[in-house]
């Protein structure tokens, strides 16, 4: 049907947006019928996950992952599938893609784009994150007690589209000198990612989502974006919708963060709005990010950093990773485990002399790791009857 | 090249006047006020341009005054989102290419960094501002984003230009070339090109997502940045979010032969309009950078002088700032400030 659908719409649109094409027929095929989920990755009690380490602190602190589980006794079994930034081959990303369809979830680490490479070698994680179609990008941004900021007490939910927008790489230049950059909206995709944002925030009990947009430039994109969000609030009456134009949003967001509790919002502002909001909360190692389609969740952490100059010194703030590998567990409905293992990263958190340099202390690494398995240990037997 | 001549006549100059919407005509009565006060040699040449507008004559005439003063101060014109997307005529006709803002901490003004000294350098025309979106498939949305050679040399000329000119060390390209690798890659190519004719200056780029993050956690390493329009906007507000808001900051936008002067982030200000309780700060300090322009140097350091003193005395700042003074309160205190300083004709303009 896919197939089908495809075809007709090529010569249709003609140029470059089979991209756009693919997305459509695979939104439109999701409507038929009850979606089925793939079978979990689960046999004789134990999950099978997909680990990307990709560049830069990755590799060191998903190697602590792997270190805390197998001490924790966790039953995940992590396929390590690595991913070459320097390679221009798509063969890596393919595995990788082909792995997490066979597992169904993925931890990984960010991939380096080097910007030296010729336009069209694709920033790999937006390949692994278009051709999985994982269309939501959720971050908690949550004030952590134990780490100084300059505000308090902040709980926003950002819903960043994570497909489209203006990460479609779709560029040309057809006069030399002038490049054309495609920002793509569609309908089915702003409706897809208003529903999953409406539906979150029902789900844990929140009262107001707020649309980030730029609809008095962008009329017809933005525009678009922002009536698919007003339909799918007229199915909510309980929640409360309002939109803000994404400067005065990332305005508001230094001087009085408190006033938002969930935003939904295109990929671009996504990216800011997040940065800026990680950045609130005590900076990119605090934070971690999960990516959602309708079959996959990929966990990573929220500013998606490589981390070149600091990888390998043992001085990365681990805990945005192990807080994605917690998001992990509670996806993969083990919350038992998810629960202490976030326990024990909290109380670490407390401990100032354990903070990292990028909080403002002098821990290193495999400090904060200790630390956490210490309280684990002292949180009594590791086998609970789950 | 020569550049128009001023529309200096008599020794007194004239300005066009655009009120806009929301706060922007109370505000710029007070400016108009002050400088009767003050005995600036301008005149302001109103013209109105609002949302009410449906012809495209008002658009004209104040494009027609602008071209032939060759310098506006205005309010922002609010966008009705339920017009037809039409084509933007504001910047696009005088290719005011430059938009500078000079973020500064205040004195007296409380916030939770200090010490911010960033100038930000936006290109003002094309990017994503360029207005042209279609919709070939129903449902399916396409805005395009246009990158040009022409326009990203010549804002990082101008970046650079003025970072030499003010004694600036550091020139940072915002951008987001790993994912616009076309687009934004050509802007910081051009950058680089143009840096290497400026080796006094160091050059550095940025993604934007890390800058927006560095920015409210560390903004003192910032010195000048350049770059596009869409993220222009976003940082800049960040900018004027961490030095008090946006009653404090003003904007100007530089083209070769024009200049317009206005608040730095644009806000119409609708829901406090007519309450006395706007903050005048922005909108009085772009008049002294435009006195500035003017070179009216004498007049424009009496006037900001006398801004920044009322702006430390707590009890006078506005609702934005935490306070409960009103603007005529502001304006007022301004007023006997400059008064206090002596008589108002002075020798050297």
């Amino acid at each position: 049907m896919m197939a089908t659908l495809t075809k007709a719409f090529k010569p249709i649109l003609g140029r470059q947006l089979g991209n756009t094409a693919k997305v459509f027929g695979a939104a439109v095929n999701s409507q038929r019928g009850k979606p089925t989920y793939p079978p979990p990755a689960k046999y004789g009690g134990r999950h099978t996950v997909t680990l990307i380490p990709g560049d830069g602190i990755g590799p060191e602190l998903l190697n602590h992952v792997r270190e805390l589980f197998r001490f924790s006794c966790v039953p995940v079994d992590f396929e390590v599938v690595h991913v070459n930034s320097a390679s221009t081959s798509e063969d890596d990303i393919n595995n990788a893609i082909m792995a997490i369809r066979r597992n169904g979830v993925a931890l990984k680490g960010n991939v380096e784009t080097n910007h030296t490479m010729p336009p069209n070698h694709k920033s790999r994680n937006n390949l692994l994150r278009t051709s999985l179609d994982l269309y939501a990008n959720m971050m908690h941004c949550q004030s952590l007690p134990g780490v100084q900021t300059r505000h308090k007490n902040i709980d926003i939910i950002i819903i960043r589209e994570n497909t489209e927008g203006e990460y479609s790489s779709l560029e040309h230049e057809s006069v030399s000198g002038v490049v054309e950059s495609l920002k793509i909206i569609t309908r089915n995709n702003s409706l897809r990612i208003a529903d999953y944002a409406f539906r979150l925030a029902r789900d844990k009990g929140r009262r107001r989502v707020t649309a980030v947009h730029k609809a008095n430039i962008m009329k017809l994109g933005d525009g678009l974006f922002l009536q698919c969000c007003k339909e799918v609030a007229s199915g909510y009456p309980d929640i409360e919708f309002d939109s803000m134009i994404v400067d005065n949003t990332t305005m508001q967001l230094v001087s009085k963060p408190h006033q938002f509790d969930v935003m939904v919002m295109p990929n671009l502002y996504g990216n800011v709005v997040s940065n800026v909001c990680a950045g609130l909360v005590g900076g990119p190692g605090l934070v971690p990010g999960a990516n959602y389609g309708r079959d996959y969740a990929v966990f990573e952490t929220a500013t998606r950093n490589t981390g070149k100059s600091i990888s390998n010194r043992n001085i990365a703030n681990p805990t945005a990773m192990l807080l994605a590998s917690c998001l992990m567990l509670d996806h993969l409905k083990l919350h038992d485990y998810a629960n202490m293992i976030r326990g024990a990263i909290l109380t670490t958190m407390n401990e100032t002399r354990l903070h990292t340099v990028d909080i403002g202390g002098q821990g290193t690494t495999s400090e904060v790791v200790q630390s956490i398995m210490r309280i684990i240990q002292s949180g009594g037997p590791l086998t609970t009857e789950i | 090249y020569r550049s128009p001549p001023p529309a200096k006549y008599g020794g007194r100059h004239t300005v066009t006047l655009i009120p806009g919407d929301g706060i922007g005509p109370e505000l710029l009565n007070h400016v108009r006020e002050l400088f009767r006060f003050c005995c600036v040699p301008v005149d302001f040449e109103v013209v109105r341009v609002d949302s009410s507008a449906s012809s495209e004559d008002d658009i004209n005439n104040a494009v027609t005054a602008i071209k032939r003063n060759g310098v506006a101060l205005k309010g922002n014109i609010e966008t009705n989102h339920n017009l037809p997307p039409s084509h933007n005529p504001g910047t696009i006709c005088f290719d005011l290419y430059a938009n500078v803002m000079h973020c500064q901490s205040l004195p007296g003004v409380p916030t939770r960094h200090k010490d911010i000294d960033v100038i930000i350098i936006r290109e003002n025309t094309e990017g994503e501002y360029s207005s042209l979106e279609h919709e070939n498939v129903p449902g399916v949305v396409e805005s395009l984003k246009i990158i040009t050679r022409v326009n990203s040399l010549r804002i990082a000329e101008y970046a650079f230009n003025l970072a030499r000119e003010k004694g600036r060390r550091k020139v940072t390209a915002v951008h987001k070339a790993n994912i616009m690798k076309l687009g934004d890659g050509l802007f910081l190519q051009c950058c680089k090109e143009v840096a290497a004719g400026y080796p006094d200056i160091t050059f550095d780029k940025m993604i934007v997502d890390n800058t927006t993050m560095q920015l409210v956690s560390k903004p003192q390493q910032f010195d000048v940045m350049v770059m596009p329009n869409l993220y222009g906007n976003v940082v800049s507000n960040v900018c004027a979010g961490l030095v008090g808001g946006p009653g404090l900051v003003p904007g100007v936008n530089y083209g070769k032969d024009y200049a317009v002067f206005e608040t730095a982030t644009r806000n119409t200000g609708k829901n406090i309009a007519n309450k006395n309780i706007a903050n005048p700060t922005a909108t009085l300090l772009a008049s002294c950078l435009m006195l500035d322009h003017l070179k009216l140097r004498a007049y424009a350091k009496m006037i900001r002088k006398a801004v920044l003193k009322t702006l430390s005395e707590t009890q006078l700042q506005t609702a934005d700032l935490g306070g409960q003074g009103t603007t005529s309160e502001v304006a007022h205190s301004i007023m006997q400030e400059i008064q206090r300083g002596g008589p108002r004709t002075s020798e050297q303009i």
